[in-house]
């Protein structure tokens, strides 16, 4: 029994090494599923605060640009008010509820982001104080950037678009065909439009926007122009689609918050139904 | 180990995560070459710390780095594995006559050439396990090694720059 004990003495550093291995794939994995357990992260106060400091001045640099699309944003919102506006010599009536608003949109500013793993993340100064819950999506002016992740009092994490767990239902524009969006895990402004049938006539220049088939996003958030299409070598029956990502994720900065309202109403739905419903 | 080495050690670490997390964090030369400075923190622990208290720091700065990063686990097992194989590798790469009590494996107490024996397979393994555990399951092997190659030597002459610039020459007495 002593030598026993004495021998696992001996090897106590190689013990001790496979102990805290362990507990890092641990970590890993329980961390990676896309609503594990989300406890150590940049959504903590005190990490949180610290990349907020480092964002404010690295956003202070970039001033300019912000209000350069600020102001580009805020002509054409004021172009589309024009004609939200009842006329005087019209008459209103309300439509039943199927035209009522069911998405509503929050503004939040990015503090910490990443695009160079192949499972990137991103960093809201906005938390469950302001009303952010796990599930919303993430977009900017430019497209679809992600979606969140875990949220704290007051930061939340998101998935970013660049992680290749996140799968995002798209359409193409021209033809209504929906597939599925996937980030590759390469550069960062290319990604791939998935199981979209042969038959499907797409060419090169098409936009691809959000389905809105998941929920997560309306219809037509704008996601990536297709840049090549060739048949898939894997799988005879569906296209290879390349597209070019609109968003710059290397800029991005300020992004609005999308939750659908109904979510609770349709998870039931889906619930009832027994169809699997991933956010 | 005195107060005033834990003292330098601590600091050491700090300043180097900080500069980490701040500054490096999404700096990627080319798209392939990373840098991860902190492991120079690791690499320049004192040759006779034991091994227990050394997988501890290291699994801890580990864990540091990737809160930040939101990679949670990646750097800890990564820097994990450097820390169980330094001593093998101190040990492979020892000068003839072996170490002297208080040496320390660093540019000003050892030769250059000794320097990149000891460092280079060191952060090249780390960068190797961190890429691997970042690609895993998608079947990029050639990608993994471009960015450990790439990583590692920019890692490598980030760290040698550090210690010609920043670190006090050891008056010989």
């Amino acid at each position: 029994m002593l030598r026993i004990f004495q021998f696992l003495y001996n090897l106590r550093a190689f013990i001790l090494f496979i102990i805290l291995e362990v507990v890092a794939v641990w970590l890993i994995v329980s961390n990676n599923s896309p609503q594990g357990a989300a406890f150590f992260n940049s959504s903590s106060r005190l990490i949180g605060s610290v990349l907020e400091t480092q964002s404010d001045v690295s956003d202070f640099l970039s001033l300019d640009e912000a209000n350069e699309i600020l102001v580009n944003e805020n002509a054409q919102l004021i172009e589309q008010l024009d004609h939200a506006y009842n006329q005087a010599d019209s008459m209103y009536v309300p439509m039943d509820s199927t035209f009522e608003v069911t998405f509503a949109v929050k503004g939040a500013r990015v503090i910490s982001n990443s695009l160079r793993f192949s499972q990137n993340h991103l960093t809201l100064n906005k938390g469950e104080k302001h009303g952010l819950k796990p599930g919303m999506g993430i977009f900017n002016q430019q497209g679809v950037v992600g979606r969140i992740k875990s949220v704290s009092e007051n930061y939340a994490v998101g998935i970013s678009l660049l992680n290749t767990d996140l799968l995002l239902s798209a359409k193409i524009l021209s033809s209504d065909v929906f597939g599925s969006v996937q980030w590759g895990g390469g550069d960062s402004k290319k990604a791939r439009l998935l199981y979209v049938p042969r038959h499907v006539q797409a060419s090169a220049g098409d936009s691809v926007v959000t389905s809105g088939f998941n929920a997560i996003f309306p219809q037509g958030i704008p996601v990536g122009i297709i840049s090549s299409v060739t048949p898939s070598t894997d799988n005879p029956n569906y296209l290879d689609i390349e597209l070019d990502l609109l968003t710059d994720f290397s800029k991005v900065s300020y992004v609005y918050l999308i939750e659908n309202t109904q979510l609770p109403e349709l998870d039931s739905l889906y619930n009832q139904a027994e169809i699997p419903n991933e956010f | 180990m005195n107060f005033k080495s834990i003292l330098s050690v601590t600091g050491q670490f700090l300043l180097l995560v900080t500069i980490q997390i701040l500054f490096l964090k999404n700096l990627a030369l080319f798209g392939v070459a990373y840098c991860f400075i902190y492991v120079l923190g690791i690499l320049l622990l004192p040759i006779s710390i034991r091994p227990i208290p050394l997988l501890i720091i290291s699994f801890l700065v580990g864990l540091t780095v990737d809160v930040f990063y939101d990679t949670l686990g990646m750097h800890a097992s990564a820097v994990t594995f450097l820390a169980f194989i330094r001593s093998f590798w101190l040990k492979a790469v020892s000068p003839s006559g072996g170490y002297d009590d208080n040496d320390r494996p660093d540019l000003k107490s050892q030769s250059f050439g000794w320097f990149l024996s000891y460092a280079f397979p060191l952060i090249f393994l780390f960068s190797l396990v961190f890429f691997t555990i970042d690609f895993w399951g998608s079947g990029k092997w050639l990608n993994v090694l471009n960015k450990s190659f790439f990583s590692s030597i920019f890692t490598l002459v980030l760290a040698i720059i550090v210690q010609l610039l920043f670190f006090k020459r050891r008056r010989v007495i």
